[in-house]
């Protein structure tokens, strides 16, 4: 396997989806190529960071906005 | 509306230890202080995906609010089945795609027609910038800067490889989900997702890689 070629089974390895023929294929590549060793591991670090990095607070006057019409629109459908 | 009550809400987020499944059964039955912990609980997530798809506050906060309220309208929707917070985000990732869908003013037309590009068929281009990171996602996820670095990032890249990137990677929809909220193939968002994982690894790594441990990129090599 050339790093084209994984390249292109890229997604399906990170998501854990890949045949496992061809994932056997993929690791024996890895194994023996620190740069595309290191390009699969950034790309899930980069996953990671979007997925479990802090949220950003809600500006404070939203956020008193937001649980008044939450509250208004409770009292209307609750009554 | 009175301020004493606004106040105490807004730093309730329900008793340490109560699940998300035991506030919405509560909030179902009529417990409007559930319903208030279940959004302190999760506004900030819902917020940042808006932002993210709009990149625009105005809009990410008419997203927000729009998402909890029909989450308080469908609550006896809410079956359990996947966990409160994947509901929501749900909820806020369709509200999102109708206002972006609104801004091309082609409610009608699906968002592949609106973002059809011609680069879906070109060659992937390969990594460039290829370096270990300094530090763990983990210590990264903590800071300011990085949040805006990733933003950056993201502002970089196409709207379409954008929000095939939210929905998939963030959002930890299916590639299938993924492409019916998009209106996209499967194979479309396949390539759209290679491009912006690999867009982003490359802006990610040229800040936060160690350029100690720089290597070169990948050549043709008989493995």
């Amino acid at each position: 396997m050339k790093c084209e070629e994984l390249l292109a089974i890229l997604n399906e390895y990170v998501d854990g989806t890949v045949d496992p023929a061809i994932c056997d294929e993929f690791e024996k590549h890895i194994a023996g190529c620190n740069p595309c060793q290191v390009v699969v591991d950034n790309i899930r670090k980069t996953i990671t960071l979007y997925k479990e990095g802090e949220p950003y607070d809600l500006p404070v006057e939203f956020h008193h906005r937001l649980h008044a019409a939450l509250r208004r629109r409770w009292e209307e459908t609750h009554h | 509306m009175n301020q004493v009550q606004t106040t105490l809400n807004m730093t309730n987020d329900g008793a340490p230890g109560t699940s998300d499944a035991d506030l919405a059964r509560r909030a179902t039955l009529g417990d409007l202080d559930a319903f208030d912990a279940l959004t302190n609980r999760h506004e900030r997530r819902v917020y940042s995906l808006a932002l993210r798809m709009l990149r625009q506050e105005q809009d990410a906060e008419d997203v927000t609010q729009q998402t909890f309220l029909s989450a308080l309208e469908n609550l006896a929707g809410f079956r359990g089945e996947a966990s409160f917070s994947t509901w929501l985000l749900r909820i806020a990732s369709h509200a999102a795609l109708k206002v972006i869908r609104k801004r091309k003013g082609l409610r009608t037309v699906s968002l592949e027609e609106a973002t059809e590009g011609t680069d879906d068929s070109d060659v992937i281009p390969h990594p460039e910038y290829i370096a270990d990171w300094r530090q763990s996602p983990e210590e990264l996820a903590q800071s300011n800067e990085v949040r805006r670095l990733l933003d950056e990032a993201l502002g970089r890249l196409d709207e379409k490889h954008r929000l095939v990137f939210l929905l998939r990677d963030v959002q930890g929809l299916s590639v299938k989900e993924t492409a019916e909220a998009l209106g996209l193939t499967e194979a479309n968002t396949k390539v759209r997702l290679l491009r912006a994982r690999l867009h982003l690894r490359e802006l990610l790594t040229r800040t936060l890689g160690d350029p100690a441990r720089r290597l070169e990129r990948p050549h043709d090599h008989p493995h």
